[in-house]
């Protein structure tokens, strides 16, 4: 086809260089003093500080330490639902997948509810046991890593799952002719097969564990990693040293990028034919697929624990759960006061009207993007991928930084405007983080389509417009409603970025949830938690019908 | 003046040359098949008519208009892909209704166009299929709604890229008949794509043949056929061995030359095609020869070369012998089953009532 004009993809190319790169680019000048003469002043402070260098070493460790506890988790898990048939197979392995959309703040609420040192369990035990105080506290890594493992195993599990599907059952049926037992086609066959998914979920794993900051910021204490240095620094007034860590933590992120490129370039390379899958392992005697069952079971039972937790947590009304095992009271009192009380409403209000404007404009750059890089062939096909993937791999941290330095200073001619504060900074910096959602999602409906459907379009005189309304756009529904469904709940339940950027006015779900927190008030944060759940699940689904198409 | 014409089109693509001078003169209402192997540059030639391809030289002319500048959508040329590209998310109706949506939608032709829909239908054989969808109807049909659709909206021209190829034989056959006759009632100018030469002979009016790019021969497939213009279109349209021969002043050649040890070098008389031009006597050659210009003949026959059946290829009541000549070299020869079988010492020699043998210059 003809190549798409340059003026609108010069046009908009510039936009997402002034949404993305732009601040990136702000935040490393002004770390190196920027306006106020170059200096290495603040890098310097920060090689010679060792709670730096501490904080790098914990990200890097949490990061690799939550990938192997994903990947214990979410493997056995896929092998489990993909290869074996037991009773409840196909709803538990849809169920189990749920929390891939969660937001992470949810999940640590949860797991807090569960497990913290006033959460269910502990009580339990402290009843149980008689003790004076609870027997544990919920602090330090291995809360981290708990929480990490709990969110991130899906990577592992869908990923899995989806490389096992795509397995062809021809390779295990050679291997079992030329003599390979069950173990030896595990290890010699599948396992190699499955690399590319395999190095694809394990970067997945290790880029969110680097960005997660919900974890480490209430259950961290004193164990500081990057994300939760940045923060700190910030509420100090170090802004310089704050801008530092961030360039610190995005280069990291990069460079994880750099390997999840090289990872994505392994995963096209492919046997080239496609079979059909394996068949399903028929457990032929009922013991064995009574067991099956059973440890199905219960392993979905103890990782969707802490979310049916939420919803009893959300019925306990404020201050009458104070020393019993389980709450003395369940009402729907919180989930009234969300429609009569209107402090109670605000925050929902404000996430939605947000989360709904950051995803129509995600949605509206992010496949204007995708389609322009997807009729060029040129170098401008290369930037415009670029800048809708790198929010994708630079965490969100990072970003929230970079926006409030941006947009803190007045100079119109410099693209920089006085936003914070405004109502305005907060959806803006959703756009941003919503990007790569609705951009990646348009982007592989694109590839996807078969050119010759608008060339057909064209050859029946169908111009540019008709072309893109009648057949493109039709086409591509199902994935931009699975980017968009994503992307909305992203930013409804962000977190991260709020913390930096809100305003009284902008005052999100996620904040809300903290203060309640702070406030004791823990079945009002469940309530949230729990809108977050079904927004999430619903977004889910959407998803997988997008997918399934 | 001919309706369609290509005039010295170029094309490569990253300094690959995939189409060289191309030029062809298509009639008004003639269908004109393009011949090729894979990779010759068939589908470039017909998506470059389309408009899809710039070529980056020569032109496209519609009776005396240039459409070259023109974009796919304002040339009002059909289309059949190969894989028919209906659109998934619309039905069948819709589908043939595209075209007539455009740009001269006045309320007339709006009411029009369900009647217009039905009679594209109906030419191809699929009237009542409006409602069914695209994904429920079958790959006959398919392809047969893709060709209602390419016709709905009246082009001046229609191109069809391996219309058949994703049918299965039994059913190709069959389909073919249909397409020929669709085009024929509508009596459109037609261009089709095909690398089966019993597709490009019985659609084609004429048929174009392609090999790297180059046309190669343009002409009825008896033309082909009987008097193959090079010696790639005589090896690639119909069966027919390559033999190397010398030519001699009156109509002659030696086969096969050079000489083999034991029989030496055979004379045949009167093999040399007129348009043999510009060879002169003594010039080494290539002879091109059909298995039915060849027979089995006694020994004692001057004009015999010794050979050896070395495969047999049963067509019922005629069977193709591969034989093994004695000097070297092997010839497919034509002959009633059971006349010989593999391992029999044969004569083969010319047949006098099938096609003149052709000769070619060596190189070609
Ligand atoms: N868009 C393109 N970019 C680069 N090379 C191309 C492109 N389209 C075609 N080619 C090359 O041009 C040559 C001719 O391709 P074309 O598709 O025209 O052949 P064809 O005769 O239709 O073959 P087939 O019978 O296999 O369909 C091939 O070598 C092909 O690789
Ligand atoms: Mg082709």
């Amino acid at each position: 086809m003809r190549r798409a004009p340059l003026l609108p993809a010069l046009g908009l190319a510039a936009l997402l260089a002034w949404l993305v790169g732009y601040p990136l680019l702000l935040t490393l000048l002004e770390a190196l003093g920027g306006s106020k003469g170059w200096t290495l002043h603040w890098f310097g402070e920060f090689v010679h500080r060792p709670d730096e260098w501490l904080a790098l070493w914990r990200s890097l460790w949490i990061s690799a330490a939550s990938v192997a506890l994903a990947a214990l988790v979410g493997i056995p898990l896929a092998f489990l639902f993909e290869r074996t048939e037991f009773p409840g197979r196909r709803v538990l392995g849809a169920i189990v997948a749920l929390p891939v959309a969660l937001p992470p703040l949810v999940g640590v609420i949860a797991v807090l509810f569960l497990y913290g040192e006033s959460g269910f369990v502990s009580r339990a035990v402290q009843a149980l046991l008689r003790l004076e105080d609870p027997p544990w506290r919920l602090t330090g890594p291995i809360a981290i890593l708990l929480v990490h493992a709990y969110s991130m195993y899906v990577y592992f599990y869908l990923f899995t799952r989806a490389g096992l599907a795509r397995l062809d059952a021809a390779l295990l049926e050679a291997a079992a002719s030329l003599g390979a037992g069950r173990w030896r086609a595990l290890f010699r066959v599948t396992l190699p097969l499955l690399r590319p998914a395999l190095a694809g979920a394990a970067l997945l794993t290790f880029m969110t564990a680097l960005a997660s900051f919900s974890a480490p910021y209430l259950f961290g204490g004193g164990f500081r990693v990057m994300t939760t240095q940045i923060i700190a620094s910030k509420l100090n007034g170090e802004v310089a040293l704050a801008q530092v860590e961030t360039v610190m933590l995005a280069g990291l992120a990069l460079l994880a990028l750099g390997a999840m490129r090289r990872a994505d370039r392994m995963v096209s390379v492919g046997t080239g034919v496609r079979g059909i899958a394996p068949a399903r392992r028929q457990l032929r005697s009922p013991l064995a697929r009574g067991a099956a069952g059973l440890f199905g079971w219960l392993l979905a039972a103890l990782l969707l624990l802490p979310h049916a937790v939420l919803l009893l947590v959300s019925l306990v009304p404020a201050f009458t759960w104070t020393s019993e095992a389980f709450p003395p009271v369940l009402n729907l009192g919180n989930w009234k006061s969300l429609v009569t009380a209107s402090e109670h409403m605000r925050p929902l209000v404000n996430s939605l009207w947000m989360g709904i404007v950051a995803t129509a404009l995600a949605l509206a750059i992010g496949f204007a993007a995708a389609r322009l890089a997807s009729l060029r062939s040129d170098r401008m096909r290369g930037v415009l991928e670029g800048m809708i993937a790198i929010p994708w791999a630079v965490p969100g941290t990072v970003f929230a930084i970079a926006l409030a330095a941006t947009f803190s200073v007045n100079q119109p001619w410099l693209g920089r405007f006085v936003l914070i504060g405004t109502p305005v900074l907060l959806p803006l910096a959703y756009v941003v983080r919503d990007l790569p959602l609705t951009g990646r999602a348009a982007l592989a409906g694109l590839r996807q389509l078969d050119p010759a459907l608008e060339e057909a379009a064209a050859s029946l005189g169908a111009g540019r417009w008709r072309r893109l309304t009648r057949v493109v756009l039709p086409l591509l529904r199902p994935a931009l409603a699975a980017g968009a469904g994503l992307a909305f709940i992203t930013a409804l339940g962000d977190f991260i970025v709020s913390i930096v950027l809100y305003t009284f006015d902008t005052r999100p779900i996620s904040i809300e949830i903290l203060s309640n927190l702070r406030l004791q008030d823990l079945g009002m944060a469940a309530v949230y938690g729990v809108l977050l759940m079904l927004a999430s699940a619903a977004a889910f689904l959407l998803w997988g019908q997008g997918e399934a198409r | 003046m001919p309706f369609l014409t290509l005039d010295r089109l170029d094309k490569s693509f990253n300094g690959n040359p995939v189409l060289r001078g191309l030029s062809l003169a298509v009639e008004k209402g003639e269908i004109v098949a393009l011949l090729g192997p894979s990779g010759s540059g068939k589908t470039t030639a017909l998506r470059m008519i389309a408009g899809f391809e710039t070529p980056d030289r020569g032109r496209i002319l519609i009776e005396d208009a240039d459409v070259t500048p023109l974009p796919p959508e304002r040339r009002r040329f059909g289309m059949v892909f190969q894989h028919y590209a209906l659109f998934p998310h619309l039905t069948v109706g819709e589908n043939v209704a595209f075209g007539l949506a455009g740009r001269s939608a006045s309320r007339q032709e709006t009411a029009r166009r369900p009647q217009r829909v039905a009679e594209a239908l109906a030419l191809v054989d699929l009237p009542g299929f409006a409602d069914r969808r695209v994904g429920e109807i079958s790959g006959g049909q398919q392809q047969r709604v893709a060709l209602a659709r390419a016709l709905a909206p009246e082009p001046r021209v229609l191109l069809l890229d391996e219309p058949l190829s994703n049918l299965d034989p039994a059913l190709r056959e069959r389909t073919r008949r249909e397409l020929k006759s669709a085009i024929q009632r509508v009596g459109i100018t037609t261009v089709l794509v095909t690398h089966e030469q019993e597709e490009a002979f019985h659609l084609g009016d004429r048929v174009a043949v392609l090999q790297d790019g180059v046309l190669h021969q343009v002409g009825s497939p008896e033309d082909l056929y009987e008097r193959p213009a090079t010696r790639f279109v005589a090896t690639f349209v119909g069966r027919a061995s390559s033999l190397p021969c010398v030519l001699e002043g009156d109509g002659a050649v030696w086969v096969p030359y050079p000489p083999g040890d034991a029989a030496g070098p055979v004379r045949w008389s009167a093999v040399r095609a007129p348009e043999a031009e510009g060879m002169g006597p003594g010039e080494e050659a290539a002879l091109v020869v059909r298995p039915e210009s060849l027979a089995f003949v006694a020994a004692g026959n001057p004009q015999a070369l010794a050979g050896r059946v070395i495969e047999r290829r049963y067509a019922g009541p005629v069977t193709y012998y591969q034989v093994a000549l004695a000097p070297g070299g092997e010839v497919e020869v034509l002959a009633p089953s059971g006349v010989a079988a593999v391992g029999d010492s044969v004569r083969v020699a010319p047949e006098p009532r099938g096609p003149a043998p052709r000769i070619f210059r060596r190189n070609r």
